[in-house]
């Protein structure tokens, strides 16, 4: 596989674009399970716990390959606040990916719930049962999750205005294909 | 290969061009905003959601920082499972194996006041955590009746509307409450139980129901419908006095004098009976297994015993034990994280609790 300077490497795209649907999924999956009292609070738990993990361990392969590759370089018209801004909401996602799910963790061992992920597969607890503890975690479990849907947001349309707007080859070095 | 500082720059977008992209772009991220909302319930406000069912909870009963929002009045008691090994052959958990299982448990009042006299119901609960040698738990709340009043978190929610009280006169509404139970024919088994009942004098001597129905699952991985109760081998229940605090006297008397001994006596369902709604009771000629006993050895008060920061949510289950499609207990596990986090956090003296109340006490 060759590697062109104008993209990100393929295992950074494909990792990108599977930890996409599996955080956007998530976002939903959590607001949805705690506003819910019918079935799907169990199924939407039973999964959520699960896939936090698996966002977690991808979240460590990610940073791995993002710091053996770097990335193409931003285009060099563009303004060094928004430069700034791409290089800070990266950094706070790739924060936001690693820090959720251990918050999670950490908030059920708190709350002295064992960490099933499924029926007989248990996490060790990585935290001493504490409810005062407890609640910390779970409200900056929330808090947190809020604010990776905000960085979500401003992310996507960031990227659909390099697409859509200033059409710089920034979108394309994560969707892949040849520069026209 | 160019840079990308080098890439080919775009043709100009005309006027009207730019600002349809503009118009797009902000339309995605706000169908995104929406739908998040829609999924979180804020712009679905009739939606039942545990935060309303705790709501109302707190409007009927008034707010108790720290304490739990329903069974607010409790004690905290520990002591073990033995196991006799008769249910090893419907489940894998490891609670029925052969041998003897920690428990950590709370009998209580089912009034969401913690102050309110021990005769406000006719009703006891028991809340165990079983705790496996393998790390996994097995919690279960009991009440000590046989059948629950309805089968949906829906109707449990109006229920809990109708038991509002007047603010005349301090007390549910006797003609809503009459409209709720008329309009809902499935509370009849437990309005026949009820008509019976009376505040017993001991938790000690009172049989305690799991009402809803669980699934347990076999080494060959087949599946079994279940419902439990916890058979007090001192069933003798008397009514209670008149003295609004008599329930934790007793038991710590009882416990002075030896442990308490349950027996955990599993009910199997037969094909067709019910296992999603809780108003029914199965046939009482089913097939039933004595699981072991329950020996309870001490009791502390729960504002300072270890049953205080245990949410016994009864989702909360070992390999081997399943929920069933009974809907109340996604509803209940719901319910039970709401009361959790709100109590946790005014332990916490989290801003925006109710903590500050408890300080002026």
């Amino acid at each position: 596989m060759t590697r062109s300077p104008t993209q990100f490497v393929l295992a950074a795209r494909v990792l990108h674009w599977l930890m996409a649907l599996l955080i956007v999924s998530m976002l939903f999956i959590g607001v949805g399970m705690v506003a819910s009292v019918s079935e799907r609070h169990a199924w939407l738990i039973s999964i959520h716990k699960p896939l936090g993990i698996a966002i977690l361990l991808l979240a460590v392969v990610r940073l791995i390959v993002r710091l053996r590759n770097p990335p193409p370089p931003l285009p060099a018209d563009l303004p060094a606040l928004q430069k700034f801004a791409a290089h800070a909401s990266h950094w706070l996602l790739y924060v936001l990916m690693l820090l959720i799910p251990l918050v999670g963790w950490a908030m059920l061992s708190a709350g002295g719930y064992p960490v099933m992920l499924s029926d007989s597969l248990r996490l060790p607890s990585i935290f001493p049962a504490n409810a005062v503890a407890f609640a910390v975690l779970r409200h900056a479990h929330a808090w947190l999750a809020m604010l990776l849907l905000l960085t979500f947001l401003a992310h996507l349309g960031a990227a659909l205005y390099h697409g859509l707007i200033r059409r710089d080859g920034v979108l394309r070095s994560m969707v892949g294909g040849r520069a026209p | 290969m160019n840079a990308p500082s080098q890439f080919p720059a775009p043709p100009p977008l005309s006027r009207s061009s730019m600002l349809l992209r503009f118009a797009l772009i902000g339309a995605v991220l706000l169908i995104v905003v929406l739908a998040f909302g829609y999924v979180g319930g804020w712009l679905a406000p009739q939606r039942l959601t545990a935060q309303r069912m705790v709501n109302q909870l707190q409007a009927n009963a008034g707010v108790f920082p720290g304490y739990r929002r329903n069974h607010a009045k409790g004690v905290c008691v520990a002591g073990y499972f033995d196991s006799n090994g008769q249910a090893q052959a419907f489940s894998v958990a490891q609670v029925f194996a052969p041998g003897r299982t920690p428990v950590v448990g709370r009998f209580a009042v089912p009034v969401g006041n913690p102050y309110a006299p021990d005769s406000s119901a006719p009703i006891r609960s028991m809340a165990l955590r079983f705790t496996e040698a393998n790390g996994q738990q097995w919690r279960s709340g009991m009440n000590s009746m046989p059948v629950f009043p309805v089968g949906t978190p829906q109707a449990f929610f109006e229920l809990l509307q109708a038991q509002h009280p007047d603010p005349a006169s301090g007390k549910p509404d006797p003609a809503k409450l009459g409209a709720f139970f008329a309009s809902h024919p499935e509370t009849s088994a437990f309005l026949a139980w009820v008509k019976t009942a009376k505040p017993s004098a001991s938790y000690a001597t009172e049989s305690y129901w799991s009402l809803n129905a669980f699934v347990l699952v076999d080494a060959n991985g087949d599946k079994h419908p279940v419902r439990w109760r916890m058979v007090a081998e001192n069933g003798n229940s008397t009514p209670g006095g008149s003295d609004p605090n008599y329930l934790d006297a007793d038991l710590a008397q009882r416990l002075a004098q030896g442990p308490q001994r349950w027996h955990l006596v599993l009910t199997l369902a037969s094909p067709g009976d019910p296992t999603d709604d809780a108003s029914k009771e199965w046939p009482a000629d089913r097939h039933e297994v004595d699981a072991g006993t329950l020996v309870l050895t001490g009791t502390e008060p729960q504002e300072s015993g270890p049953c205080r920061d245990i949410n016994y949510d009864p989702t909360v289950l070992p390999n081997g034990i399943q929920i069933s499609d009974d809907p109340l207990l996604p509803a209940r596990s719901a319910a039970y994280a709401t009361s959790y986090l709100r109590r946790t956090s005014e332990e916490a003296h989290l801003p925006g609790t109710a903590a500050s109340h408890t300080e002026a006490k």
